[in-house]
């Protein structure tokens, strides 16, 4: 017997419930809105290198989703998904890893992919699903993936990451190569099987996988109230006999802190962790999304205030690491860089025909080969009618 | 060559991946040092350790999630559902995340280290939910591999292939014939192919197709169409996707008369499927309709189970009704 069969507990002899809300939950905050630091915290390691290439990373994810919502809004672009007000949790966390870490994401975490280096015109690509984007224009805007940099291609079903990532992180123990896995999910995809399924495996199987909860108050309309009703989702990560910590998720420093410390954990002791970072999905949940229909403009307001990336500029200019005349330079750089490559982007060539046969296995397989040659006859009898692929048939 | 069982024969095929490969790993319900609720892990947890042969908590979706992460990570994960009829709460994890891993990502990730292996099929007594046949739902999802072995020489052969090819595949074991089935299988390493259809015997008069328990239901019906002067030809498909349109279509038009057998009900079966490509393929050939000798369209019952199987008898006569239509 590996365990305990049976543990003793307190005994009681009259009823005595626990109460479904008596896991009391501490949040950990370092950053303050106004850039100074609470008294007695615990600072990550950072210095002015890493905290230039966090500010940086910020303000390309802040631009880069302005301006594609803009390029929805023209109609250059089918859909897009920001994560406006929320992104200091996926950058902040993914500062905290090293570069071989995989990051296994929801869908609104291109900041840690844009940390890791994914390069914008390699945004652009996929976005616009042409023949240079890595998956080949199979999947619908955002669901970006790169093996070079150790970020999983995201897959639209919510939540399938989660198991995987315990798996992925017992491989990786198995090979004793002292990495690990973070996976990011937000509140609402916590209520599919696969959360409680995944949590359950890496904790039984003791793998070394960050499971990153963004909370951000909102699962396309409905609201963080009508999708549990425990503490949040860190008092789950307590059930499943995980190490757990909640973290403003707006408080750049308390997200690599916390992400730096669950990290050595995970490798250290071949253990998951689980992080829930408190924050507000300020924009839509993607440009399909209308929130007036569902909150009002005075929630968002309040939401605001608590910008990630304006406390962040206030502790760098507080720390003398940054300042106004860089901060306005940088954001005009980054909006015509932006502009520039959705026009490179739009224009290339959509993926060929042939293209649409390939990965289903490895080799295809008689059936496909047949349906590609039926197919292109068919093409080639109504080209007008398929113009994506008519003109480079082979 | 030794005689085994066939889930002796899983248990050498399992064995044998796992020594010639550090990082392929056992795991399942009840998998670990108890050798599976049937055996077939048997002893691979003494063999290789807790690490690479354990148990997992009750959680298919777990399990196969699980799975899809150790592929993807590089790893070889042999993952056991323990029946068959147990799969449903993996199924978003196969179809949409297994089978389209490679192909959603553009190459740059893929799980075709993954194998999930499977009890199924009636005929031991096990009602609604132990006597299941659910290939035809996974047969409709491009990126899967699906593999039904007949004996122990073909499940050894099988499993092996399966393990090492490079796309996930579904290895559906007839848990009727785990202990029942015996034969002569090599102690060595070999591979049979996926994709490729075995003709078993060959006949004239009509073209008998099958797969897993129901081979031995086939040969039954064809000796007893033999005794009536009717020579069959008895094909097994083994791989049910990709399946081996051309060796099926090859026999039909020497036949000139298809009948299929499968366990699961007739409704959106299997046998559909072949039917449409063979009568498209040898149309002119056909000298009688497809027949489809199936499994009814309830729920698979208990108290009536024989009654459910589409046996010899039901075979036979359906292979009479064809010489004779």
């Amino acid at each position: 017997m590996d365990a305990e069969m049976y543990q003793e507990g307190r005994s009681i002899h009259q009823v005595e419930f626990i109460d479904g809300h008596s896991v009391e939950i501490p949040i950990l905050k370092i950053l303050k809105q106004d850039g100074s630091i609470y008294a007695n915290a615990d600072l990550p390691e950072i210095d002015q290198e890493l905290a230039t290439k966090i500010y940086k990373t910020l303000a390309f994810h802040r631009v880069l989703d302005e301006r594609m919502v803009a390029s929805q809004r023209q109609g250059r672009l089918s859909f897009y998904m920001t994560a406006l007000g929320e992104e200091a949790a996926s950058v902040g966390s993914a500062a905290a890893l090293d570069d071989k870490d995989m990051i296994m994401a929801q869908y609104r975490e291109q900041g840690a992919l844009m940390f890791r280096g994914f390069r914008l015109e390699q945004f652009m690509n996929q976005m616009f699903s042409n023949e240079l984007d890595l998956g080949k224009g199979r999947q619908m805007p955002i669901h970006y993936g790169s093996q070079e940099l150790n970020y999983m291609t995201i897959s639209s079903p919510l939540g399938t990451q989660i198991p995987q990532a315990a798996g992925y992180a017992y491989g990786q123990k198995l090979k004793g190569n002292q990495t690990c896995t973070i996976c990011y999910f937000g509140e609402g995809a916590a209520s599919e099987g696969d959360f409680h399924a995944g949590l359950n495996m890496a904790a039984v199987h003791k793998a070394p996988v960050i499971f990153f909860c963004r909370n951000n108050g909102y699962a396309i309309s409905t609201p963080s109230s009508q999708q549990y009703m425990g503490n949040g989702i860190a008092s789950r990560g307590v059930g499943y006999g995980i190490k757990t910590i909640r973290v403003d998720g707006n408080d750049i420093l308390a997200v690599l802190k916390a992400t730096q410390a669950a990290r050595k954990h995970a490798i250290e002791n071949d253990a998951p962790v689980v992080i829930e970072a408190m924050s507000y999905r300020l924009g839509a949940h993607s440009t399909s999304d209308d929130p007036s229909g569902y909150r009002t403009k005075e929630e968002e307001a309040k939401y605001a205030e608590h910008d990630p990336i304006l406390r962040m500029k206030n502790w760098m200019i507080a720390q003398k690491w940054w300042d106004e005349e860089q901060e306005t330079a940088i954001f005009e750089r980054l909006r015509e860089d932006v502009l520039a490559a959705v026009k490179v982007a739009e224009v290339i060539d959509k993926p060929t025909l042939e293209s649409m046969f390939d990965d289903v296995y490895d080799v295809p397989t008689p059936q496909l080969n047949e349906q590609l040659a039926d197919l292109k006859e068919h093409i080639k009898k109504y080209p007008d009618a398929y113009p994506v692929t008519a003109g480079r048939l082979k | 060559m030794a005689k085994m069982n066939l889930l002796q024969a899983i248990n050498n095929a399992l064995e044998i991946a796992m020594h010639e490969n550090d990082s392929a790993v056992c795991f399942g319900e009840d998998v670990g040092h108890f050798g599976g609720v049937f055996r077939a892990t048997s002893n691979l947890q003494e063999k290789f350790g807790k690490n690479r042969c354990f148990n997992t908590p009750l959680t298919e979706q777990g399990i196969m999630g699980f799975a899809n992460g150790l592929a993807a990570q590089g790893s070889v994960p042999i993952a056991e559902i323990q029946f068959a009829d147990y799969i449903f709460p993996a199924f978003d994890q196969i179809v949409n995340e297994s089978a389209k891993f490679r192909y959603r990502s553009g190459n740059e990730f893929n799980v075709g280290n993954l194998t999930i292996r499977t009890p199924y099929g009636g005929g031991i007594a096990g009602g609604l939910y132990h006597s299941q046949s659910p290939e035809a739902y996974f047969a409709h999802t491009p990126g899967l591999k699906i593999v039904v072995p007949r004996n122990p020489y073909q499940a050894k052969g099988l499993l092996l292939a399966a393990i090492r090819d490079k796309n996930p595949v579904i290895f559906f074991e007839p848990k009727k014939l785990y202990r029942a089935s015996t034969g002569e299988v090599p102690e060595e390493d070999y591979q049979l192919p996926l994709g490729k259809a075995e003709v078993v015997k060959a006949g004239t008069d009509i073209t008998l197709l099958g797969w897993g328990a129901q081979m031995e239901t086939l040969e039954k019906a064809a000796d007893m169409a033999q005794e009536k002067g009717v020579s069959c030809e008895l094909i097994d498909l083994r791989s049910i996707l990709p399946w081996d349109v051309e060796t099926v279509a090859a026999s039909v038009r020497k036949t000139g008369r298809l009948l299929i057998n499968h366990e699961a009900p007739l409704t959106g079966g299997f046998a559909g499927e072949i039917a449409a490509t063979i009568q498209d393929k040898c149309f002119l050939n056909l000298e009688s309709p497809i027949s489809r000798v199936c499994g009814l369209d309830t729920p698979f019952p208990l108290a009536q189970e024989k009654e459910y199987m589409p046996d010899e008898l039901k075979t036979f006569e359906a292979i009479m009704a064809s010489i004779n239509y």
